[in-house]
């Protein structure tokens, strides 16, 4: 028995949820445990209450609406990965989940505690920015949404307080044909990014129409590169245009730490630009082909 | 006073009821009540993967688990692999094969390879060398662990 002492909770739908948060002093939520159960068992966090989500109805669905896909908070990583909706209309979501941990985190890690743990280098924060997210949070005051870009508020800090919980994640469509790319560069399989960087590209003609970036593992929260989005419309879909996009993510700053220096990280993130963009264009769909 | 629960799950298609404290983790509610120690707990913060276990039908850390989240599932070890007439083709592989060394590791090694073939019957090299990345051998014996791994895939599906 390694976790210090709690009490633990576990409510079975959303409004008992959200009285109880509203009644806890000092409450962790433990979604699929991947990143909270080692702080359990370190001792890192040693909350008074523990509240399970894990017995909470209504989490775990994956819906279509008329914007996007609507995900349970609580829906798995291996879940999401199988869910052939998702595959087909917003790909890229699954192959940066084959960089998320290893199957056998995959099974228990959700979507939610992905995004509410909010590491730097996480994945699934980044493609979330990609499809222009929209988070849906409930608490005692209601229910609010989110949008993807608002969500982190600092270094491992997502826009939601102590007494509000994450009920679902909104990926939007695109609905123009376009490209898709996962990149990333860790130090082993199933650690956390050095640097990623996801990109969707719609190319029409042979000229860019749309572009979205994000990276993560830079930056001490994931971000989408607007700069560079913007720099790339309008300009051809070739070699020198994703160098030229590289070369302008090198100038971004980036962290440090004792294993990998800013500099490194800064030319991570270029070489990595240029490979999604690369094959985020090779994989587009030309608008005169699409359905 | 200690926060307890009442809980009964299946283990190895035994069904075990017992009162738990609520911050016991799954790995140590199998080693310490149900005596079964052939699940083992290498670093307890999921990176090695010695504690693998499998949760109605899919591969699990033990340790990112809590004993009363594993309520009303169905749960196998490594104890629960063999049958009466005798080992696992994944254990028969990992013997075959000289698949471990020290043995420490080899209980997550085969849970995790175990789950990985039911749903992956047809891997190549790579493909077991990433089923097994969230595993750690510290004997660094992985050539006879793949070796196994691609025996046992070859056995299931009915090639030896």
């Amino acid at each position: 028995m390694k976790p210090a002492p709690f009490t633990y909770h576990d409510p079975t739908t959303v409004s008992e949820l959200v009285s109880l948060l509203s009644s806890l002093e000092d409450a962790r939520l433990l979604a699929g445990g991947q990143s909270l159960m080692p702080m359990l068992n370190l001792r890192l966090a040693q909350p008074e209450h523990l509240v399970d989500l894990n017995t909470v109805a209504g989490l775990d669905g994956i819906e279509a609406t008329a914007t996007g896909l609507r995900v349970g908070s609580m829906v798995r990583q291996a879940a999401l990965m199988k869910n052939d909706q998702l595959n087909t209309d917003m790909p890229v979501v699954g192959e940066a989940l084959r960089w998320v941990g290893h199957f056998q985190t995959r099974t228990r890690g959700t979507i939610g505690g992905s995004l509410t743990h909010l590491d730097p280098a996480a994945e699934l924060p980044a493609v979330s920015l990609l499809h222009d997210a929209e988070l849906t949070v409930e608490g005692p005051r209601g229910i609010r949404r989110v949008a993807m870009r608002d969500w982190p508020l600092g270094y491992m800090t997502p826009n939601v307080d102590e007494h509000e919980v994450l009920t679902s994640i909104e990926f939007r469509y695109w609905n123009e044909p376009y490209g898709y790319a996962f990149e990333e560069f860790a130090r082993r399989h199933g650690d956390f990014a050095l640097v990623a960087v996801g990109a969707l590209l719609a190319v029409h003609n042979g000229v860019i129409t749309r572009a979205a970036l994000a990276i993560a593992g830079a930056t001490p929260t994931p971000a989408r590169l607007d700069e560079v989005e913007e720099a790339l419309v309008g300009q051809p879909a070739q070699p020198d245009t994703f160098a030229s996009a590289g070369d302008i993510v090198r100038q971004r700053e980036a962290m440090s730490d004792a294993y990998t220096d800013a500099r490194y990280r800064q030319r991570l993130a270029g070489v990595l630009t240029e490979r999604a963009l690369t094959k985020a264009a090779s994989r587009a769909v030309p608008a005169e082909e699409a359905r | 006073m200690a926060d307890t629960r009442n809980i009964t799950m299946t283990v190895n298609g035994n069904s075990i009821a017992a009162q738990v404290e609520t911050r016991v983790h799954l790995a140590d509610f199998l080693r310490q009540d149900a005596h079964l120690t052939g699940t083992h707990l290498g670093c307890e913060h999921g990176v090695c993967g010695s504690c693998t276990v499998i949760v109605d039908g899919e591969a699990v850390r033990s340790c990112l688990m809590l004993a009363v989240q594993a309520d009303g599932k169905s749960v196998t070890t490594v104890e629960g692999l063999a049958d009466q007439d005798g080992m696992s083709p994944v254990q028969r592989a990992f013997q075959d094969n000289h698949g471990l060394q020290c043995g420490f590791c080899t209980p997550g090694m085969v849970m995790s390879l175990t789950a990985y073939l039911g749903e992956n019957p047809d891997p190549d090299e790579r493909d077991i060398r990433e089923a097994i990345s969230g595993n750690m051998c510290r004997c660094t014996g992985y050539q006879g662990i793949v070796a196994a791994g691609l025996q046992a895939a070859e056995e299931l599906r009915g090639g030896i």
